[in-house]
């Protein structure tokens, strides 16, 4: 096992893959580097698989736009596997004239943005999706958003990235970064000494710690989510669904049937966790409350399986994508912030882009790793 | 910490058999040759085939074709069974309505 690469990509989560595989449709060498003994094993299983772009800060809906019209719609045949991505539109809902004004502002931001979302009422809501709850007076419609399933997009875009001469390495920790006369270089893990010309690191919230071995500090923090998933049930509606107040957010996977819904107890900040990702008694049972809520239908459907993960949350809401200017060689992609899944392929390509020396396809001066600035 | 794998090493090409088509997932009908194949698709942990295959995703949970799962995936890497992690058992244990397992008080939940 030969440990140098022209690209050294730390993570092997879905951004880690994704870039990985476009680096090597590109020939570039490149070495994928995973402390988990599971690829994805992070946020990438540990999601709700919304594809969307309504609810995004402004900076990051270019990204989602991006995606959703070039990147997912063909991604199941670009990986020669089902990534089960349905595009039938997001409904964010709304029960009380409080909600319908959060909702509104989010719908002003994304309009301004140049997306194609708009304010429904309860009716139109219920014509979208007929199994919503009497109590929903309005929801934010946004059309071209949509779900997919994360676990085989994940590992779909590790196997195509293998296909094509990718090598990934699963259970290598990284301690820390080296420079070698004044260009990040060397990759030190619990193992050994790993060499690249280019540095990713996408190592979700662990790549602030890896981050600051060379002096770079992105402020980020974590929480816990949860995800349950149902029972198969038949084909019912194809939206996504999320609600003002995030009581909940999921969808109905493509064929399988199982509904998977994502949310959080009110408690995530103070929660212990033992250091793992682990459930909390009280977070899915919350989250089923909210279900009933919105879809009173779902409540006899069982629930088969319940799983947490962590969210790396950005100080300011939106991801580090940038190259590190004190640092040459070194690229930092992290603080996805809970949606980071809906813009990985985009993510991964501008990643490979960044990394062969090319433009990116798109703007992407937001996402700098120095934009944090104090208070005062 | 978990064993270092390189997922580049060779296990020999997928070389169909003849009992491919058993099923060994009952509740999500997947076959032997599935999971053979997936292992050849790079997925060589029990985790990794069950979030690419959905293996042990039923109302079981894994309870009738775990062990099965396990032995055909070491064989196919050429390890034995017990270098590989079982999947992570997941609350509920048992399939439980949303209206009881989002139930507070005890009396509604058996109602």
């Amino acid at each position: 096992m030969h440990k140098t690469a022209d690209t050294i990509v730390i993570g092997g989560g879905i951004i880690g893959a994704a870039t990985a595989c476009y680096l090597a449709r590109k020939g570039a060498d490149v070495l994928v580097l995973e402390k988990n003994a599971h690829i994805g094993d992070g946020g990438s299983s540990r999601n709700g698989g919304g594809v969307r772009q309504s609810g995004r800060d402004p900076r990051e809906l270019p990204l989602a736009m991006y995606g959703i019209r070039n990147l997912w719609p063909s991604l199941s045949d670009e990986l020669g596997i089902d990534v089960e991505y349905v595009q039938e539109g997001n409904l964010r809902l709304g029960k009380t004239p409080e909600h319908l004004r959060i909702l509104q502002g989010l719908t002003e931001r994304s309009v301004a943005a140049g997306l194609d979302v708009r304010m429904i009422d309860g009716a139109e809501a219920k014509e979208i999706c007929p199994y919503l709850s009497e109590e929903v007076v309005g929801a934010s419609w946004c059309p071209t958003d949509g779900h997919a399933n994360p676990l085989v997009t994940t590992l779909g875009y590790y196997r195509k990235a293998r296909q094509l001469g990718a090598r990934f390495i699963t259970g290598e920790k990284v301690l820390q970064l080296k420079k070698i006369k004044g260009r990040v270089r060397q990759v030190v893990t619990e193992t050994g000494v790993y060499e690249g010309n280019n540095i990713i690191v996408a190592a979700g919230f662990e790549s602030r710690e890896i981050l600051s071995s060379v002096g770079i500090d992105v402020p980020m923090t974590r929480i816990t989510l949860e995800v349950l998933v149902t029972e198969a049930q038949p084909q019912m509606f194809g939206q996504m669904l999320g609600t003002a107040m995030a009581d909940f957010y999921g969808h109905q996977s493509k064929h399988h049937g199982s509904f998977v819904f994502g949310g959080t107890s009110g408690f995530e900040h103070t929660n212990k966790d033992h250091g793992m990702p682990v459930t909390a008694s009280i977070s899915a049972p919350c989250i089923c409350r909210g279900i009933i809520k919105y879809v009173p239908i779902l409540e006899d459907v069982k629930i088969v399986r319940t799983w947490a993960g962590w969210a790396d949350i950005s100080v300011d809401g939106i991801p580090v994508i940038s190259h590190v200017e004190e640092v040459p060689g070194l690229i930092a992609a992290c603080g996805f912030t809970g949606h980071g899944f809906g813009i990985a392929p985009i993510v991964g390509l501008l990643l490979s882009q960044m990394a062969s020396g090319e433009n990116p396809v798109l703007d992407i001066k937001e996402f700098r790793y120095d934009r944090f600035k104090t208070k005062i | 910490m978990p064993k270092m794998q390189d997922r580049s090493r060779n296990i020999g090409a997928f070389v169909p058999a003849g009992d491919d088509d058993l099923l060994i997932c009952r509740c999500e009908e997947i076959t032997k040759g599935e999971i053979r194949r997936a292992v050849h698709d790079g997925m060589f942990t029990l985790t990794e085939i069950r979030r690419y295959l959905r293996t042990g995703m039923g109302l079981c949970q894994g309870q009738t074709c775990g062990r099965l799962v396990k032995g055909i995936v070491a064989r196919e890497l050429g390890i034995s069974p017990a270098e590989l992690e079982p999947a992570v058992s997941r609350v509920p244990m048992r399939p439980i309505e949303m209206k009881v397992f989002g139930s507070e008080t005890e009396a509604e939940g058996h109602a």
